[in-house]
């Protein structure tokens, strides 16, 4: 709660907060608020001539070159965009608390494996990366979250690596074993839960990095496949039609924007109010 | 400082093996068959077989590894599966034009954060410095493929300033270049931002003000070089995620360089040209990081005498 109050006082994360609860509420609800279904090719969805509409009338975002709702599809869009990036980054996020508290924790010969192969990971370039094993393995909205997740988790295993062996370090751990606790009570009771506030905060700023990531591999065409909409394959639909309906291009651009820079936002926020001493570093 | 470099050296070259690795394991274990993919469809199992055993797939694991770092050794990183030549005199004919396009993106990035950076950490609170900010925070939130279509859309479609796509004069260069680099050059900023700051506290930067010396001069001539090492470390990192960028920029401009390779590669699944690109980029990104050591002692005195 006190979390919760610190965000609101402040602009940007208030700004981010109610942008992020109305993408919510607009995935969620998206069969009630859209008058059109996102699939179906209306029949005045086109001019005369065959082009898409543009926004205004009845539909607020205009339609897409074959005559579907682009309003619809950008709400039903939000859906797989939103599902991808809790998913993947969460995925990541996991991945990264296990490798990096247990590179931490254990140190010795397996610590540095460990972190020796978050080293290399490092040295791949995350999009080339996600591009090869998307377009190997045939992509489905899972098949993408789990690539982003698999490409996505080092940064967080790096930096829960850091501050696991500083508290592995500490006073009240060497004292929790010198009373004979165990290494699970040590790492699940008293580790874990300092880890807690980063984990936090790179499960919100890793959304935003993740989105961008999804849209960019759907833009790219190995991402989530037509005709199930997401941001980024709604774009990379109507690229080639950027200069006569700017719209299809420019709407999901601008909600990619806005969505991913309100989790930035909110995470920046975060790190300041759950670890004070970062404060004003970055 | 020499041990510390040679240690840099035998590290970039695990971790070049562990790419190396990294890319033969996906290629092995991934369920597309490459055998039946260069074969074509109309193939018998006889030919598939034919082909698989002329690759040596039909060797054990350990066998083919060390095959394949070999033939890596040799420049060899396969042959392209749709256009039947070695994939890297592929990649070496469009390495320039990426090679210009990064440079290009580099310079406009650092130009930018530079700049901006050090007003904001001489102004701090002031315009310029909440906006650097506020605008890093857009910038790496930003899309990249949709900002290419927008400066697209603006100065070459609607006001005809710059080419549609292309390549060859200076003008292609603009629109690419600033794609890749304005996005990147907030977060730019703001750490040169932090570097600054964290020189400007010093004593020796009050001494300077103390003698007389013009606020240029301090802060140019005294604090600037004592920031630079974090800035020249992060333009090493930077090479990486300008590897990834190339690949939308290439694709959106027609820039006939590695990344529009890969993403034509990607629309064929041919994977060798796929994973020769990635292993490329992995070695621009060792390379850039390598280069960020092995420069710091020259920027550094500090460094030179450890």
């Amino acid at each position: 709660m006190r979390v919760l109050r610190e965000l609101i006082r402040r602009p940007s994360a208030l700004f981010g907060l109610v942008v992020v609860v109305l993408v919510l509420l607009a995935a969620i609800f998206a069969p009630w608020i859209a008058h059109f279904s996102p699939d179906d090719q209306l029949a005045d969805g086109l001019s005369l001539e065959g082009a898409p509409l543009p926004p205004g009338g009845d539909h607020l975002f205009g339609t897409d070159t074959l005559g579907r709702d682009l309003f619809a599809r950008v709400l039903f869009g939000a859906r797989t965009s939103l599902i991808i990036g809790l998913v993947a980054n969460g995925v990541a996020v996991a991945i990264g608390l296990l490798v990096g508290l247990l590179a931490g924790y254990l140190r010795g010969a397996a610590g540095n494996l460990l972190m020796r192969f978050t080293d290399l990971m490092m040295a791949f370039p995350a999009l080339l990366l996600a591009i090869a094993l998307a377009a190997l393995l045939r992509p489905s909205l899972w098949i993408v979250a789990m690539v982003i997740a698999l490409v996505n988790w080092v940064q967080v295993a790096r930096i829960v690596y850091t501050e696991t062996r500083g508290l592995v370090e500490r006073d009240f751990i060497v004292a929790e074993r010198s009373l004979g606790a165990g290494n699970g009570r040590i790492i699940l009771l008293h580790i874990l839960p300092h880890l807690m506030p980063t984990a936090i905060v790179w499960g919100t700023l890793g959304i935003a990095t993740t989105v961008l990531l999804e849209a960019t591999l759907s833009f790219l065409g190995i991402g989530v496949q037509p005709p199930q909409p997401s941001w980024g394959n709604i774009i990379f639909e109507s690229q080639s039609y950027f200069q006569d309906a700017p719209w299809l291009v420019f709407i999901p651009g601008a909600i990619i924007l806005v969505t991913a820079l309100s989790f930035n936002l909110i995470g920046d926020a975060l790190r300041d109010i759950l670890d004070p001493t970062q404060r004003g570093r970055l | 400082m020499a041990f510390f470099l040679a240690r840099r050296l035998v590290q970039a070259v695990l971790i070049l093996l562990g790419v190396a690795a990294i890319t033969f394991l996906l290629l092995y274990f991934l369920p597309a068959d490459p055998a039946v993919l260069i074969a074509g469809r109309s193939a018998t199992p006889q030919m598939v077989a034919a082909i698989r055993h002329e690759l040596g797939f039909d060797q054990p694991l350990g066998m083919q590894f060390l095959h394949y770092v070999g033939n890596l050794l040799h420049g060899d990183l396969g042959r392209s599966y749709t256009q039947k030549t070695e994939v890297l005199p592929l990649i070496l004919a469009r390495l320039p034009a990426t090679l210009i396009l990064m440079a290009a993106g580099i310079v406009v990035e650092v130009a930018l954060g530079l700049t901006f950076g050090i007003i904001a950490a001489v102004r701090r609170g002031g315009f310029v410095d909440r906006s650097v900010m506020m605008l890093s925070f857009v910038g790496v939130s930003s899309p990249q493929f949709v900002v290419a279509l927008l400066l697209l859309y603006v100065f070459a479609a609607t006001l005809g300033w710059f080419p549609m796509s292309g390549f060859g004069t200076a003008r292609h260069v603009v629109l690419p270049a600033l794609t890749l680099g304005v996005l990147g050059a907030g977060w730019y900023a703001r750490m040169v931002r932090s570097a600054m700051i964290e020189v400007l506290r010093h004593d020796y930067v009050r001494t300077a003000h103390a003698k007389g010396l013009s606020g240029r001069r301090v802060v140019l001539g005294h604090a600037l070089p004592n920031a630079l090492l974090p800035i020249i470390a992060m333009v090493g990192i930077d090479i990486g995620q300008f590897m990834s960028g190339v690949v939308v920029v290439e694709a959106v401009y027609g820039w006939p360089g590695i990344g529009q390779l890969a993403w034509q590669a990607i629309q064929q699944v041919d994977v060798p040209i796929i994973m020769g690109v990635t292993l490329v980029s992995a070695l621009a990104i060792v390379l850039g990081n390598l280069l960020a050591d092995f420069v710091a002692p020259f920027v550094d005195p500090r460094i030179r005498s450890q």
